[in-house]
């Protein structure tokens, strides 16, 4: 395993031989890793490698068998520092009768009380999110009413809204349009001028590669996890995607068929993964080539 | 038209009873959004059969109803809770186990007593005819508190109810909204026991909140709807069981249910003439 080399107090993130299994089998099998302050994560692994599975334990949702996560030095559920996490766009009851703008406003709740309500300063900060992935002209559409990318900038423009120190986004460039996929990579790049420390989970590799700092490479296990040219090796990618994963003249393809994966219309999806060269990375600090 | 509409209310009786089911179907339907938006109908109806043994007792006792039915609605609510939590068995399982078997206690509980079929009639299909100064008072209260705190802790219900996953990162406890949800329903439930019965609860709950449902598109809209609906239907019925001379928690549930229909049909955009005649498109 590489390791990062920051000193364990500056980490953002700590997680420390963590196992999560859901009736018997294990879906993270002692993961351990450390995040600075400040970096942009992709979590990267094929289906049901524990993707999901780790984030909804950074945020306390699911309570690991053994093991340690600390946020700021606190375990999960535990911080001031709000902890903006965008699961999967299916978890979520699209006929509840809520508009754009209320879901926005929720993102605001952890910092009102449960019998307070959204103040001037909230609605404010509200309509900046929403302008900020372009949806102020909906923002009063019954949510049930949006295309896919839209739905999923409604979950980026909320995590805004809370103003977050670690902002977790499960698949966020799963069964989006191109524009909902170029806005969320802008986001994770304003980001880093507010210093917000970023996990994003994904099966696209060369995103991963361009736009992040880190990658930590999954199945079940951590197969690696440092900078992109360090981790995107033949030998990992092979250990990650196993048979999934072909290596063509300096080439990977990654043949992913989505057994779990229902509602975006697609029976079978392909993720194909191209790089220039296997273990030559991009410049890492994500900008455009 | 004026005497016709006025004649009933020259009764005292009828007076308390207008009363007593405007503030049951207002009540209802407010707290039957949320069940409807959350698929707590089999809940409802179920947590509505289960107080039969606490009322029952209560009756036998010659205690106050009331206090029986909220005992029972509570012990139920949390029964089914500590059932399902185990996992061992599904909730809906859960339900249906536990409200069978406190219904038919609750009707074993009553056929010892003399007067069975009338008392248990009253119970099943409610007699708000016979609410007293004191029902009614109590009724308010109930109906007042449940109100307050559902509006004081609104945007915590829609949260835990719309998005548990945001609830729960957010430092909220959504689970114990879920429980405090429970409790107003049992709430609910007893207070409705007078005017339409253990029967016909659920149709109080989730007729007005449905119909409500094709109506709005924002909660608050909702909310104000059913409430319409519930309050309507509830004047409505009452005059239909006077002029009629027919059951009045019959007739205000029937009432509710034909509302629930027209707009189903007659829904702009979401009934099912509208959908049927603005789809000209391709094909059918």
């Amino acid at each position: 395993m590489n390791g990062v080399g920051e000193a364990a107090g500056q980490a953002v993130l700590y997680v420390e031989d963590l196992r999560v299994g859901y009736d018997g089998a294990l879906a993270l099998d002692g993961v351990t890793l450390t995040v600075p302050h400040g970096a942009q994560v992709a979590v990267v692994g094929p289906n049901g490698a524990g993707k999901s599975t780790l984030f909804k334990s950074v945020v306390g949702l699911l309570r690991p068998r053994s093991g340690r996560i600390l946020i700021h030095g606190r375990p999960p559920g535990d911080q001031d520092d709000p902890v903006a996490y965008v699961p999967q766009r299916e978890e979520i009851d699209w006929r509840f009768p809520v508009s754009v703008s209320d879901v926005v406003m929720m993102g605001r709740y952890g910092r009102l009380g449960p019998l307070r309500r959204p103040r001037q300063i909230d609605r404010e900060i509200v309509a900046q999110a929403l302008d900020r992935l372009g949806l102020s002209d909906l923002a009063s559409r019954p949510i049930g009413e949006l295309s896919g990318g839209q739905q999923q900038r409604v979950f980026l423009a909320r995590a805004i809204a809370q103003e977050p120190h670690v902002l977790l986004l499960d698949e966020p460039f799963t069964g989006v349009d191109v524009r909902a996929r170029e806005m969320v990579l802008d986001l994770l790049q304003s980001m880093r001028a507010r210093d917000v420390t970023v996990l994003v989970s994904t099966h696209d590799m060369e995103t991963a590669a361009r736009r992040f700092d880190l990658v930590a490479l999954l199945n079940h296990r951590l197969i690696a996890y440092g900078a992109p040219d360090h981790v995107f090796t033949p030998p990992h990618i092979a250990a990650a995607f196993g048979g999934q994963a072909l290596f063509l003249d300096g080439m990977v393809v990654i043949d992913q068929c989505c057994p779990g994966h229902v509602g975006d219309g697609v029976a079978h999806r392909h993720t194909h993964a191209r790089r220039d060269e296997v273990g030559h990375a991009p410049d890492r600090r994500g900008r455009a080539p | 038209m004026i005497d016709w509409l006025a004649e009933p209310f020259t009764f005292v009786f009828m007076q308390r009873a207008l009363a007593a089911s405007l503030l049951v179907g207002i009540v209802c339907s407010i707290l039957g959004t949320f069940v409807v938006l959350r698929s707590m109908a089999f809940l409802g109806d179920a947590l509505a059969h289960a107080i039969l043994p606490g009322v029952a007792i209560a009756y036998l006792a010659g205690a106050n109803l009331f206090v029986g039915a909220l005992v029972a609605a509570l012990v139920v609510a949390f029964g089914i809770g500590f059932v399902a939590r185990g996992g061992a068995i599904r909730e809906d399982t859960a339900i249906g186990i536990l409200f069978t078997a406190a219904l038919a206690l609750g009707v074993l509980l009553i056929s010892t007593a003399g007067t069975y079929a009338t008392d248990l009639t009253h119970i099943l299909f409610g007699n708000v005819l016979g609410v007293t100064t004191t029902d009614l008072r109590i009724t308010a209260a109930l109906s007042a508190l449940v109100l307050v705190v559902v509006f004081a802790l609104y945007k915590e219900f829609v949260l835990a109810a719309f998005d548990p996953v945001l609830a729960h990162t957010l430092g909220r406890r959504p689970e114990a909204m879920d429980g405090l949800m429970l409790v107003l329903l049992a709430l609910t439930i007893v207070v409705s026991l007078q005017t339409v019965g253990v029967g016909l609860v659920a149709a109080m709950l989730v007729t007005p909140a449905a119909t409500a449902s094709l109506l709005t598109r924002r909660l608050p809209a909702m909310m104000a709807a059913a409430a319409v609906v519930g309050g309507l239907s509830s004047v409505a019925g009452l005059y239909l069981s006077y002029y009629l001379d027919v059951a009045s928690g019959a007739a205000i549930v029937l009432v509710a249910t034909a509302a629930f229909l027209a707009a189903f049909l007659f829904a702009p955009r979401r009934g099912l003439v509208w959908r049927r005649t603005t789809r000209q498109e391709p094909g059918m």
